[in-house]
């Protein structure tokens, strides 16, 4: 048995428990700390895989292909489930007929975020279970888990992730594969089509199943209780369960591996057993609000904790009722721009014209930081766009005319394209401009291949690639300008002047490729490995 | 009782600690040891500060090391030691680039792997078992530089 022991992250661990459940599409959008699952899974034998250009896309295709009654897994990080979040609510109603499961990664601390969203607020809001793996042999086993309760009540289930499930690595033990379900449609309109008739049936049933898992989740759920202390009572979930077994050993733990439905009676019936119980989860109290709802004796939660990741220190300190001032970590160096990126020119160049940039998300986020400093927002994939609209609409002349929208190519498909129709449409009085930074490649994430790329998920050339350029004339802009901002600074400072000074809606694509895809790609070519 | 140790790896996004952290895991898991290895990726690739953990023993619960919980610290540059003491517990032991000829390294990128030879000299594993780790993590062009490099940081 020893040679099947392999050390995995729990990425690898998803990804290896997807093939063992018989999947047949993996779908996704990349995202840190959720990308490498699908790059893993397209990696097994005989597993396939593709990007959406959304986590709204992703899923849609994954709803596809579980009405089709075969098994599908949609990955994203929990912003990504904020795009995603209109058709898993009615999928949630609609149920399905393969299995489905939703890999949700979730960064608590923010390694590389614009929020610590929790994505099990999600689940109860959606009516969607839950599971929350601790470390890789659990991810690979609740991944297996999940499909089998997706196919078991025809609900799509998340497994919710953290990046610190995600990317540390533990020993993974496999079990045994099953075949995949061979696809085939069955027509069942008023199961599937949520017009107000069929949908308010159809909701009813969800939550007449939701009550069910909850009874399963009660009795034989993956909650294990370790220890028999009657003095303190631990209830944790995922990783932190981990933090609270070694910050109390001699405490009696409850490790919630399904977190929505909770557990309840089951719950209820340990903080019986113990004479103080508490509840130990990062981010938002959400355990600890269902069962202070649900009338269960626990102590108080300390606010503090909400923020940032726990660890075996933090979980002590809560253990101990210690709510003093925690101390701050030296500041490390902050990431930068590589040398060499071609982000650089532009951003030094609108910073020498004095824009106002509402950004976006990707590695050009990082021009907020010095030297740059020219970003002036960013909150959220394609937001550019829409916000540097509404300035334009508003703003005095003189103000509206320095507003410039900086979006990069991935996000640019990702969400960009909405923005453009909206610009076309409602047209603010002294235009606008956007500026795409074209570097060929999803970098941020990891140098992911995306539509305009013209590469699928394993950068094998796709059919046919979507131009920015033709899409942009063909949906109306007045003005759109290609060149290379390394080598054509006189030919860019004049475009974005002439651009800002007009009231045309004009779009700039500075196209150079980000220098570690070049390099990546020449290992390919070379016909070496890529990580 | 169930010994954990603690290895606390730090540097900046590209220098190469997941790979030094991915060998020495190699080494502990062939010895059938229980391990966890955590990190933080993703912006931290550009070139900003970045950590990785590895733990290892009969059986690790938590996959994170805390402040003031490491045996050894390990650190890619005399600079870093500062921002990283902290994780150190009383007693551990910091493994730094001055602990070697640093400078007759023939190729910079396998600081790295100098380090874990620096790292090898306290710590109960043969040379073998770090060579068949090296081998096992990294292509074949580049092993003869790096068992070079290991075996300076070792200073042997
Ligand atoms: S990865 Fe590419 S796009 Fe990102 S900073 Fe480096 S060169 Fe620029």
């Amino acid at each position: 048995m020893s040679s099947e022991r392999k050390l995995m992250s729990g990425n690898e661990a998803v990804a290896l428990g997807t093939k063992h459940a018989g999947c047949a599409l993996g779908v996704g959008y990349p995202g840190t700390p959720s990308t490498e699952i699908l790059e893993n899974y397209a990696k097994l034998e005989d597993c396939k895989a593709q990007w959406a250009p959304n986590e709204k896309v992703a899923l849609e295709v994954g709803i596809g292909v579980a009405f089709a009654g075969t098994r599908t897994i949609i990955t994203m990080k929990h912003v990504g489930l904020n795009v995603a979040a209109d058709p898993l609510f009615t999928v949630a109603y609609t149920g399905v007929t393969g299995g489905m499961v939703l890999a949700v990664a979730d960064d608590p601390g923010m390694a590389s975020s614009q929020n610590e969203q929790d994505s099990r607020n999600y689940a109860r809001a959606a009516g969607v279970p839950l599971l929350e793996p601790a470390d890789s042999q659990e991810a690979y086993d609740m991944t297996k888990l999940a499909f089998e309760i997706s196919e078991r009540w025809g609900q799509p289930v998340i497994l919710r992730l953290s990046t610190r499930v995600c990317h540390s690595k533990t020993i993974v033990i496999p079990s045994e594969s099953k075949p995949v379900p061979q696809a085939d449609y069955v027509r069942d309109i008023s199961g599937r089509v949520m017009i107000p008739a069929y949908a308010r049936p159809a909701h009813k049933r969800m939550r007449a199943k939701l009550a069910e898992i909850e009874e399963w989740n009660n009795a034989e759920g993956p909650n294990p209780i370790i220890g028999n202390s009657t003095k303190l009572g631990i209830i944790a979930n995922g990783v932190t369960a981990l933090h609270a077994q070694e910050a109390a050993p001699d405490a009696k733990v409850m490790k919630l591996g399904m977190v929505y439905p909770l557990p309840m009676k089951a719950i209820l019936e340990f903080i019986d057993s113990v004479d103080d119980c508490i509840i130990i989860e990062e981010s938002d109290p959400f355990i600890q609000t269902e069962v202070q709802a649900a009338g269960g004796k626990v102590r108080p939660r300390l606010e503090r904790y909400r923020y940032g990741e726990l660890d075996v220190i933090r979980v002590k300190r809560i253990i101990d009722g210690d709510d003093s001032e925690e101390a701050a970590p030296p500041r490390g160096k902050p990431p930068q721009l590589c040398d060499g990126c071609p982000h650089r020119a532009s951003f030094k160049l609108l910073k020498n014209i004095g824009c106002t940039i509402t950004g976006d998300i990707g590695c050009y986020t990082l021009g907020v930081l010095p030297p740059f400093e020219t970003m002036d927002t960013c909150i959220c994939m394609g937001g550019s766009i829409g916000i540097g609209l509404g300035m334009r609409h508003v703003l005095p002349e003189e103000q509206a005319r320095k507003v410039v929208s900086v979006i990069g190519d991935g996000t640019f498909m990702h969400s960009g394209l909405t923005g453009v129709a909206d610009m076309i449409c409602n047209r603010p009085k002294y235009g606008h401009v956007i500026v795409i930074l074209d570097n060929g490649t999803t970098a941020m994430t990891g140098l992911q291949e995306h539509p305009g790329t013209g590469k699928t998920l394993d950068h094998q050339p796709a059919e046919k690639t979507v131009s920015i350029e033709a899409t942009c004339e063909a949906m109306g802009v007045d003005k759109v300008v290609v060149l290379d901002p390394s080598r054509e600074m006189e030919r860019f400072e004049q475009a974005v002047r002439d651009a800002l000074a007009s009231d045309d809606l004009t779009v700039i694509i500075a196209r150079r490729p980000c220098i570690l895809a070049v390099a990546r790609d020449a290992k390919i070519k070379r016909g070496e490995k890529v990580r | 009782m169930n010994k954990v140790t603690n290895v606390k790896f730090a540097g900046l996004g590209g220098q190469g600690i997941l790979t030094c952290t991915d060998i020495l895991g190699r080494v502990v898991f062939d010895m059938g040891n229980d391990v966890k290895k955590a990190e933080v990726h993703g912006m931290s690739q550009r070139g900003g500060s970045i950590t990785s953990d590895l733990r290892f023993g009969d059986k690790v619960l938590s996959p994170m090391i805390s402040a003031g919980q490491a045996d050894f610290l390990v650190v890619m540059g005399e600079d870093l030691v500062e921002a990283n003491q902290y994780f150190l517990k009383d007693g551990g032991m910091l493994v730094k680039p001055s602990d070697f000829e640093v400078d007759q390294l023939t190729n910079k990128r396998t600081l790295n792997v100098a380090l874990l030879g620096a790292l090898s000299k306290h710590m109960p594993f043969s040379v073998e078992q770090w060579m068949d780790a090296v081998r096992a993590q990294l292509p074949e062009r580049l092993h003869e530089v790096n068992e070079a490099a290991f075996m300076l940081g070792r200073g042997e």
